[in-house]
């Protein structure tokens, strides 16, 4: 087995209202990745997925806060270390985070270069300009990016040139976790491709470590990361190797999901997508049993009764259903027909 | 939102991806839409963008067309000159066979009678002020309904609600920020459902919404085509979602078509090196995701 890189256990963080009402929006959530390993989160809209990534910074700002659990990165605990601790010795070094709308975080007065140098003056406030523009130039020629970019503003570049230097910007100091929270949906299918290569050339390259890939997008997580893990109501439903959970998922979220998967390969025509009915439940009070039941068609009232535990199968599976595997497995097949 | 607000799609079964009508038979159709040699240039002298080329097209009653292509190949610019909220530089768009004329604004406004709009970004699709009665009120009167009695406004909008499964009662007073993305898109066909046009166009209508919700929007709209005969014109960067959705699909490059047919013509047996680099970029489950190819 390779050397863990992030070790999460039992993490919980919740949204404090204005009203003074607690969401647990990340609910007891365990996840262990090794090095040179990838992770995608899956997950429709409000599901957890985005404040997770946040939670895993050890970054909290009102109105998130940090309840219990233990985030270990590379042996290093930084749960509860105070904000400032964590931006000095935790950022960019230990873990980086690639936000949606990561194009929209550069200051359109700034030429790109000056971005690079706050990121290691703010590890390293002696760092010499010449030797940042040296490392600058060095990073962007080996992933494909024109060394002109540096002496641009960020009005100057296109979309998708614009999220590639900011992954590059935010993966100057080798950080050993980059968390990517959606970071190619806002872009064509085209630029959506380059964003992929370059991610996949940084972790090739030593870059990075390892990573954490969220998007909804199943076909783009099936070809980008080693594992999938679903995300609903704050909660891990399911994960798996991404082969397993695209063509063998197991929870009946899992499924609605795969099932919404629209490739243009022969045969996608011939199939009508299926949308899972209903909502994710209120999280200020969420259902005693099963988060899913009140959408599940495969729901019976036991599942309404219990909170039920992640239950490994198969060596390296886990989902959280009250159903047994092959009991799934069997309602599946005659739903299928 | 609650637990017992109901998403999902409880769709007409027979409603399929492909659809039951035959390419030949959609071609027999009478044109809703034509356009020859329709060009648009922004700026001037020695700074001129041509976002569209002299592009033809011939969109059939009851169609669904897709028209595909990057960021920048002038999808948008196409749609506006369609919607008629830019005027071309050259060529000529057909409407019903006549040639549209849209001079004035009372001539501007009948023919938004016969052609309405989903855009891309169901958050900024409406007026924050107006409640969402307010929105589906407006689009019966501006289809004659002013003096109906007030019970039979309510059983339109009901409807209308229902055909994109929302619930008339749980929405009445609220407002359109206080619902989720997938909804408010929904919220859009409810709207186009009252005012029933000839020509849906819909602008990259789930591109801000994610994979659950889309499955919904995109059945809803061959709901819609099938139901009222509408001619929907659905504009993408994912040919995918083209090849689910579309009788018909342009693919656009550089302000110009470079191929169209039939979904599966133009998906299945591509032509143009463009469509095939286009396909190639779009990750797949049963092919492999070439990065090889990839050229920063």
């Amino acid at each position: 087995m390779s050397k863990v890189m992030l070790d999460v256990r039992g993490l919980t963080t919740k949204y404090v209202t204005r009203f003074h009402e607690d969401v647990y929006a990340v609910d007891h959530v365990s996840l262990t990745i090794e090095e040179g390993k990838s992770l995608g989160i899956a997950g429709e809209s409000g599901c957890g997925k985005s404040t997770l990534a946040l939670s895993l910074m050890g970054y909290y700002f009102a109105p998130l806060h940090y309840i219990s659990g233990d985030i270990i990165i590379d042996g290093k605990n930084i749960s509860g270390l105070d904000p400032d601790a964590v931006r000095k010795s935790v950022l960019g070094t230990e873990i980086a985070y690639i936000p949606q709308a990561a194009m929209n975080a550069l200051n359109p007065t700034r030429k790109i270069l000056r971005f690079i140098e706050d990121v290691i003056r703010a590890h390293d406030p002696h760092a010499q300009a010449k030797d940042i523009a040296e490392l600058a130039r060095s990073r962007f020629a080996e992933l494909g990016l024109p060394e002109s970019v540096l002496d641009r503003y960020p009005v100057e570049l296109s979309g998708g040139m614009k999220q590639r230097t900011v992954i590059a910007i935010s993966t100057i100091l080798k950080p050993k976790v980059l968390i990517a929270d959606e970071p190619s949906s806002a872009l064509d299918v085209t630029s959506q491709k380059m964003v992929i290569k370059m991610l996949r050339d940084l972790m090739d390259k030593g870059y990075i470590r390892s990573m954490i890939f969220i998007t909804h997008e199943l076909p783009l997580l099936y070809n980008v990361t080693d594992d999938i893990m679903v995300m609903y109501a704050g909660q891990i439903v399911e994960r798996g190797s991404a082969k397993q959970m695209v063509f063998d998922p197991i929870h009946p979220y899992s499924r609605g999901l795969m099932r919404s998967i629209i490739v243009p390969e022969e045969g996608t025509r011939e199939h009508k997508l299926t949308a899972i009915p209903g909502t994710p439940p209120n999280l200020k009070k969420p259902p005693q049993g099963c988060r899913f039941a009140e959408r599940c068609k495969f729901a019976v009232p036991q599942c309404r009764v219990n909170a039920l535990p992640m239950i490994e199968f198969d060596g390296n599976r886990a989902y959280r259903c009250g159903h047994s595997v092959q009991h799934l497995r069997e309602v599946y097949r005659d739903d299928d027909q | 939102m609650t637990t017992n607000e109901t998403c999902g799609c409880a769709l007409n079964p027979k409603t399929t991806a492909a659809g039951t009508r035959s390419p030949e038979e959609i071609a027999a159709r009478p044109s809703c839409l034509r356009g020859k040699g329709v060009t648009k240039v922004f700026g001037m002298g020695g700074k001129q963008t041509v976002a569209v080329d002299h592009v033809d097209f011939d969109f059939h009653e009851g169609e669904l067309v897709s028209i595909v292509g990057e960021s920048g190949s002038g999808k948008t610019t196409l749609s506006k000159m369609l919607l008629g909220l830019l005027t071309p530089t050259d060529g000529e768009i057909y409407y019903q066979g006549q040639l549209r004329d849209i001079s004035t604004a009372t001539k501007k406004r009948e023919y938004w009678h016969g052609i309405q709009a989903i855009f891309q970004d169901p958050f900024s699709s409406f007026n924050v002020f107006n409640k969402i009665d307010t929105v589906l009120l407006d689009c019966i009167r501006m289809t004659g309904g002013r003096h109906l009695p007030k019970e039979k406004k309510i059983e339109l909008m009901t409807e209308a609600c229902s055909f994109v499964n929302l619930k008339y009662a749980e929405l009445t007073n609220k407002y359109p920020f206080e619902l989720s993305g997938g909804q408010m898109q929904r919220l859009m066909i409810a709207r186009v459902f009252l005012l029933k046009p000839k020509i849906l166009l819909a602008d990259e209508p789930t591109s801000m919404i994610d994979a659950c919700s889309r499955a919904t929007i995109l059945d809803m709209l061959m709901h819609l085509r099938d139901e009222t005969g509408m001619t929907i014109i659905f504009i993408t960067h994912d040919i995918g979602l083209s090849y689910y959705i579309s009788d018909q699909v342009y693919i656009m490059e550089h302000g110009k078509f470079v191929e169209h047919g039939t979904a599966d013509e133009v998906i299945l047996t591509p032509k143009a090196e463009y469509t095939r680099r286009l396909i190639s970029d779009v990750p797949k489950i049963y092919e492999p995701w070439d990065l090889s190819t990839v050229k920063f």
